[in-house]
This record gives structure tokens, C-alpha cells and sequence, in this order.
């Protein structure tokens, strides 16, 4: 059974079993719900989601072994995970603001963040690569479960942007100004305001602990807000089991809050693309938040800094390997006749390119300057960045003019 | 190098933080009612009530957020009725979560919104510390300075208010020391109203500590013209003998013992100090190099405090015009006391006192005479 719990701690029969249409051998089985969502897929967009899956294993691998070439400070592999990813991701609208961890890659890519800009922080030469408003992705957030809040607060910002159009039109069509803001306040629950955007709030098994993440679900469940916990349950929180997290599957945490939780197999792709779309329906049409319990696995080691031979089996591994997201998706297209050899060949050439690609730009990839960071730590002057950042400045050119052979000086 | 700090702060013209800046939706007749104009006495509490008010019809982006601020008015009364006349949704009665608070209220700022969270006391912004330090802070610098996050925080801080533990704490040091925060603490009504519409004009979150002692404090708000930029500090008192420095609730108590050290034909000089981050230490080190002395007040303990940062940055723009050490008055190095004892812990009129005729103590010639170190 994907993700067993202790039966010390729940009942066998109380735990729900993973969502899942694709069968670890590839074979498809009906559901009544969620089928419907897949069924409804074209061959193109089916590939689509291979493709994305496959990508993000080899910028994995590529950025593996980069790391262990002492050219990044750091990689935190997704591999495993690529279903999870990809199909929740795919399941959204692409304004559908996406609050990350640090292992997204899978849906970073799919939104169109390229690898080189994936890579700056973990090259270190900038603390993030991309424009969150860009691709509705905000940058990775490190320290666990702060993002919970901030996607909380920007479902918050959604309704209450919302309320604002609606008083927009409210002040068109009457010939008065309206005066609902205070009048109708005893019948109303606040911001209580419909949008059509829904936000995804990413954790691991390991953040589900975290204070944040606790407030952030209490915030949604009294705001009322259009939000899906996606929680990617990978079984380890670097070398601490996802039990000793919760003695109940997460996904059971959601009722507490007065929300629906779901398990889904994470590595059944399409599973995890019905699951997120029949959620983000609901959620659309007003019955947010959600949880999703992702059950997937970390196939790798949490970061290129950890040995996870150290605290999980071999067996272990290899029953998950025998789950693997990607050989069971494919073997699935091919069956049936979704997919055929010269398109698995274009991927694996595309992943190909990702990687030479990668690795020339991470190569070529220079460092924000200190001045930048001077300038971003505010918006508008500040007397004490200005001096320091002054007083660099005249230190520096110090060691130039005394010509110290090479600027090494200048550099310190 | 000394322009750069001349920070150009609009008084309360928005900056243009976000994208999608909002169009001006019409407004309920309620939001319409007039700011209030001229000259009025008000105590400090409804001097930043009448800011927030301000604010909110100003901007139909800016809101509330916070515990008990909403039917109660917040626990000081400083929102009173502005939920009545702003709405529900623009004045937000919080889950009990410091965290969410400010973690929400990121996530608000980054999509356009001017949030204001109340924390309801000093002692209770430990379980936002993470939010504001490792987010908060650092997201315009994290993303290159594509993400502003305009939150503002109204803090209520310090003692003398006889309450019970966690009600009575000087929290700033930490927050000074956290890049990409501003600290503001204003003293005066004036103050309150001019530098809380500048915090929340201003596209960096701000931290305004508001002297809750002071709350009932009376005093004169111009409602017509700008108080002068909220990051820089003022000097409120000329004086030739030496300088008090302090901010917020002990700006008062400097003043008063300046009055008294005047009876003893002692001229001494006030700064208020007002903005902790930027610090203005160009008014300062001005201020005690013309008048050769300067004492630092804060409520906070003064060991790795805010006053040891001005001493040091005092004597290293004014070393060879002081005629004596920098000398601080403030906390002692413990948890903040029973409030039964805080009469012994708090700087008074007599301690600020002490220290200047500490000061005075010293020739300005032989630096060696130096006879004590210790605070008091």
C-alpha cells in the first residue's frame, strides 16, 4: 500500500487510500469523480505532462552533478516527485498564483521559469531568478511554511480585490454611491466576496509541523479563501520519517480546520491532475480551501548535502522505485498508443539540450553585485545602507590606487 | 556621502509600489467624510486614529488588520470606530496569530495591498518575529527588488502602564538590527499622526513603535501641514550644555528633565530622536558636539541596545569635541520586572539627572580623570 501509517496510530480502516487511476504497471481504472477530468484530455496535453515530467528529472540529474563539480552551492532534487508536480500544476490556470517550497521544479518549469533562472539560487549568485509576477510563481521560499501565510494573504487580497470590482460596478450601474461598506456588515462574514483564482500553498510532510502552516490553514478556514494545501507527502523530512510529522495521514489535518482533505497517489500523474482540477472546480465555485495529500517519494537525497543511505533501507527505496512515476506513465501511453517512439526520442533529446544548455549558462552565470544587494535591501534611501555602501565604495578604490598587482585587494 | 541619507520622504503621496495600481472606486458616503483640517488638541491615540482614517479613505488599497481591532476598537481604542464607518472588509478582525498577521499581510502587500497590522502588545510580536525578520524584511532584496511589501506595524511598546509580564516591552534593538525594516517612535500627537501616514505612504515595511503610556498624552495635531520627515530626528529643546537624546515615551520625561537641570542654570539640549531606523546620528552627533555632552535614554535594556549604537557612531564622527563618554540611561540586563518594580527599572527624571551630572563630571581635558562607567 503507497504511504502505510503506524496502526498505532489510526485504525487500518480509517485511513484513507490514495487516489489513484494509473496502477503502478500502467494500467488505467475508472472512477466515478475523477475520471471524467482525464478522460477530457487531449493526446497533446498528455504528452505535455510526460514531457515536463521527464525534463524535470534531468535537469535533476544535470544539476546533480553539477553540484558535486563544486559548481552549485547546493541542489534539492525533485526526482520522485515529477507526477505530483506536474499534474497538479497542470491542473491550474496559469494566473493561479503558486506559492512554492524549494523543490518545485517540476511546476516551475511548466509554468515557463527556465532552468538557468531555476539555478541562481543554488549557484548562489542571487537569492532567487525570476519574476513571481511573471509566471504566477512566487520564488522559493526556504524557510518552512512561511509561504503558507503568504499565499493566505494573497487569497486574502484576491477576494478583497474582488470586493473592489464589485463596488466598481455597484457605483456604474446605481445612481448613488453605494453604502453597503458599513450597512450590511452585521450580515456579512468579511471579504466574503467571490474570485475565480485559486491559490496553491505548497509543503512537505516536514513543514506540515510548522506554527505557520497551522495559522495559515486557521486563516483560510475563517477567511473563507480559495486555496489548495498541496502537500507533497515524500515520507522524509530529511532523515525524519513523515510519521514522526503526524500519527494521521495529513490529509485528515484538513477537517480539524473545516476543510476537505484528499489523498492522492502523487505518483500517478493523471490522479494528481484530476484530483487538483476537481478541487480547483470546487474551489472556483466557492467551497474553497483544500488540502491535497500528495503521497509520493523522495527518490533521491533531501539535498546534494545529505546521505540518506543513513537512515532509510535499500528495500525501501526499490519498493518506490518500482512506483516510479515516470516508467509507469509512459508505459501507459504507450499501451495505449498515446504516444510513440519518435516522441519519447524528441524528449529525450530535449532533455539533452536542457542539460548543455544548463550547464554552459550556469557556467556563464555572474553574480549580482554587492551594490545591488545595497540597493534592494529598501525601496527608498536609507541613511545607513547609503554610508556603508559609500564607505565600500572609497575602500575599495583604495586598493585600486595603490595598484595592488591584480586587484586582488579589491576584491576582498 | 552625507546627501545620500537625505531620505525624500512624500508626506502621504503613495509611491508607486505595485503593479495594477487600483483606480479610484466611488466611495460610501462614509468613506467620504472629511479629513479633519487646522488646528486641533487631541491625545495621541486619536491622533493615529485620525491617520488611519486617512489613510483608508485615501487609499481604497489600505487596511486593517489586527486582534480585537475591529466592534472593540483594539484593546488602547485606537481603531475605535473605524470599523463602523471603513466595513469589515477593510478593517479585519484577526484569527489570535501574530504570525498569520504579519505573514498575511505579506501576502497582501505583494499583490497591491497597504496593509497596517496591529500587534496587540510588545511582548506578543515573538510569534511574528520569523515573518518579519526572515520574510518580511528581506523580500524586496530576495527577488531583486521586484516584490515591495508595504506592510506597516503598529507596535504598542514600553512600560509604566502597571500591567502584568509581556505588556511592557522595548523590543526595537532587534528590529533595528534587521535590514530592510524601518523603525519609527513617535513621542507626540503631531508625530503620531504625520509619521504614521508617512509609514504607510512608505513602499518598506515599517515598524511603528507607539508609546502606549503616552496614549492619553495631549497635544496639538496641524492637520494642514507636514510634520517634518518621519527618518529624521528633531531637535525639540536648544540647550548649550549638553544633549538628552531619547525617543518615544521617554521624549516627555527628557524634556521634564531638562526643565529641571534649567532650575540648577544648566542649559540642556533635546533630541527626539523619532526615527530608530534610518538613524538620523548626523542630528545627534551634531547636537552633542555643540553641546560637548550627550546622554541616551530608552526604556530598553541598554546593554547591545540602541543607545550603545549612537555612542559609537557619536564618538566616531564627534570623538575630539566631546568633553566626555557617551553616557546611556536605560533597562537593566534582565526580563522586564513586575510592574510593581518598574518604578526601579524605568529611566526617570532623577537617572537622566544622574547621568548628566556624570557627564558633567568629566573636565573635557584630561580624559583619563574618568572616575565611574557603570550606568545608572
Amino acid at each position: 500500500m503507497i504511504g502505510d501509517y503506524p496502526e498505532a496510530a489510526t485504525g487500518e480502516e480509517s485511513v484513507v487510500q490514495p487516489i489513484q487511476l494509473l496502477a503502478p504497471d500502467g494500467t488505467l481504472t475508472e472512477h466515478e469523480v475523477y475520471s471524467a477530468y482525464v478522460n477530457g484530455l487531449s493526446d497533446a496535453r498528455l504528452r505535455e505532462l510526460y514531457r515536463y515530467m521527464a525534463l524535470e528529472r534531468r535537469l535533476d540529474a544535470e544539476a546533480t552533478s553539477l553540484q558535486r563539480q563544486g559548481q552549485l552551492a547546493l541542489w534539492v532534487p525533485a526526482t520522485g516527485q515529477e507526477a505530483a508536480q506536474v499534474g497538479t500544476v497542470a491542473a491550474l490556470r496559469s494566473k493561479d498564483m503558486i506559492f512554492p517550497t524549494y523543490r518545485e521544479h517540476g511546476m516551475a518549469l511548466y509554468r515557463g521559469i527556465s532552468p538557468a533562472e531555476l539555478l541562481v539560487q543554488f549557484r548562489a549568485t542571487g537569492h532567487s531568478g525570476w519574476d513571481p509576477a511573471t509566471y504566477a510563481f512566487h520564488i522559493y521560499t526556504v524557510v518552512l511554511g512561511a509561504q503558507t501565510l503568504h499565499a493566505a494573504g494573497w487569497a486574502m487580497g484576491a477576494k478583497a480585490e474582488s470586493r473592489l470590482e464589485t463596488l466598481r460596478e455597484a457605483a456604474h450601474t446605481a445612481s448613488k454611491p453605494s453604502d453597503d461598506a458599513a450597512a450590511s456588515q452585521d450580515e456579512r462574514a468579511p471579504l466574503d466576496y467571490p474570485t475565480d483564482e485559486v491559490v496553491l500553498a505548497c509543503l512537505g510532510d516536514g513543514a506540515s509541523s510548522q506554527g505557520d502552516v497551522h495559522e495559515s490553514m486557521v486563516f483560510a478556514s475563517s477567511y473563507h479563501l480559495p486555496m489548495i494545501y498541496f502537500i507533497q507527502n515524500n515520507h522524509w523530512a530529511i532523515s525524519v520519517p513523515a510519521e514522526r510529522q503526524s500519527r494521521t495521514p495529513l490529509a485528515h489535518r484538513a477537517e480539524g480546520y473545516g476543510f476537505e482533505g484528499v489523498r492522492v497517489d502523487g505518483n500517478d500523474v493523471l490522479a494528481s491532475y484530476a484530483v487538483a482540477a476537481h478541487q480547483a472546480e470546487a474551489i472556483r465555485a466557492g467551497h474553497g480551501p483544500k488540502l491535497i495529500e500528495s503521497v509520493t517519494y523522495r527518490m533521491g537525497a533531501h539535498t546534494t548535502a545529505d546521505d540518506p543511505t543513513k537512515y532509510r533501507t535499500a528495500d525501501e527505496v526499490a519498493s518506490w522505485k518500482a512506483k516510479d512515476p515516470i516508467d509507469r506513465y509512459r508505459s501507459w501511453l504507450v499501451s495505449g498508443d498515446k504516444a510513440d517512439e519518435a516522441f519519447f526520442s524528441e524528449v529525450e533529446e530535449e532533455g539533452k539540450s536542457l542539460a548543455a544548455d544548463l550547464r554552459s549558462s550556469v557556467l556563464s552565470m555572474t553574480s549580482i553585485d554587492l551594490d545591488e544587494v545595497f540597493d534592494t535591501v529598501y525601496t527608498e534611501p536609507h541613511r545607513q545602507v547609503e554610508v556603508e555602501k559609500g564607505w565600500l565604495k572609497d575602500y575599495e578604490a583604495g586598493f585600486v590606487e595603490e595598484g595592488s598587482a591584480g586587484g586582488e585587494g579589491a576584491t576582498r | 556621502m552625507t546627501s545620500t541619507g537625505e531620505a525624500k520622504m512624500p508626506t502621504v503621496q503613495k509611491g508607486t509600489a505595485q503593479k495594477g495600481t487600483a483606480q479610484k472606486s466611488e466611495k460610501t458616503a462614509a468613506e467620504h467624510a472629511e479629513r479633519p483640517s487646522g488646528r486641533q488638541q487631541m491625545v495621541l491615540a486619536k491622533a493615529i486614529n485620525a491617520a488611519l482614517a486617512d489613510e483608508l479613505s485615501a487609499d481604497e488599497k489600505t487596511l486593517l488588520i489586527g486582534e480585537d481591532i475591529g466592534a472593540l476598537g483594539g484593546v488602547f481604542r485606537v481603531t475605535d470606530g473605524l470599523q463602523a464607518r471603513f466595513g469589515v472588509d477593510r478593517v479585519l478582525d484577526s484569527p489570535l496569530a501574530e504570525s498569520g498577521i504579519v505573514g498575511s499581510a505579506i501576502g497582501m502587500s505583494m499583490r497591491g495591498f497597504r496593509p497596517v497590522a496591529e500587534i496587540q502588545f510588545d511582548g506578543f510580536v515573538f510569534p511574528a518575529f520569523n515573518q518579519i525578520t526572515t520574510q518580511l524584511s528581506k523580500m524586496h532584496n530576495r527577488t531583486n527588488g521586484l516584490v515591495r511589501t508595504p506592510v506597516t506595524i503598529r507596535l504598542p511598546y514600553g512600560g509604566s502602564i502597571g500591567s502584568i509580564e509581556h505588556h511592557s516591552e522595548s523590543p526595537e534593538a532587534l528590529f533595528v538590527h534587521t535590514a530592510g525594516l524601518r523603525v519609527l517612535a513617535p513621542s507626540s500627537p503631531q508625530d503620531a499622526y504625520w509619521m504614521t501616514r508617512q509609514a504607510i505612504a512608505c513602499d518598506d515595511p515599517v515598524i511603528i513603535l507607539e508609546p502606549k503610556r503616552r496614549y492619553w498624552l495631549k497635544g496639538d495635531v496641524d492637520f494642514d501641514t507636514p510634520a517634518p520627515d518621519a527618518f529624521r530626528a528633531q531637535v525639540i529643546r536648544t540647550g548649550t550644555d549638553a544633549t538628552i537624546a531619547a525617543y518615544g515615551p521617554l521624549v516627555p520625561v527628557a524634556l521634564a528633565a531638562a526643565e529641571a537641570a534649567a532650575q540648577d542654570g544648566r542649559s540642556i539640549e533635546v533630541v527626539d530622536i523619532r526615527s530608530l531606523s534610518p538613524l538620523d546620528d548626523e542630528t545627534i552627533a551634531r547636537s552633542a558636539a555643540k553641546t560637548r555632552r550627550l546622554v541616551v535614554a530608552h526604556e530598553a535594556p541598554t546593554f547591545g541596545g540602541l543607545g550603545g549604537e549612537i555612542a559609537a557612531r557619536v564618538s566616531e564622527r564627534a570623538y575630539h569635541r566631546l568633553a566626555a563618554p557617551v553616557l546611556r540611561v536605560g533597562g537593566f540586563h534582565m526580563p522586564y520586572p513586575p510592574s510593581q518594580q518598574e518604578h526601579r527599572y524605568l529611566p526617570d527624571i532623577d537617572r537622566m539627572l544622574e547621568a548628566l551630572e556624570r557627564s558633567f563630571g568629566y573636565s573635557g581635558e584630561d580624559h583619563a580623570s574618568s572616575r565611574r562607567s557603570t550606568h545608572g
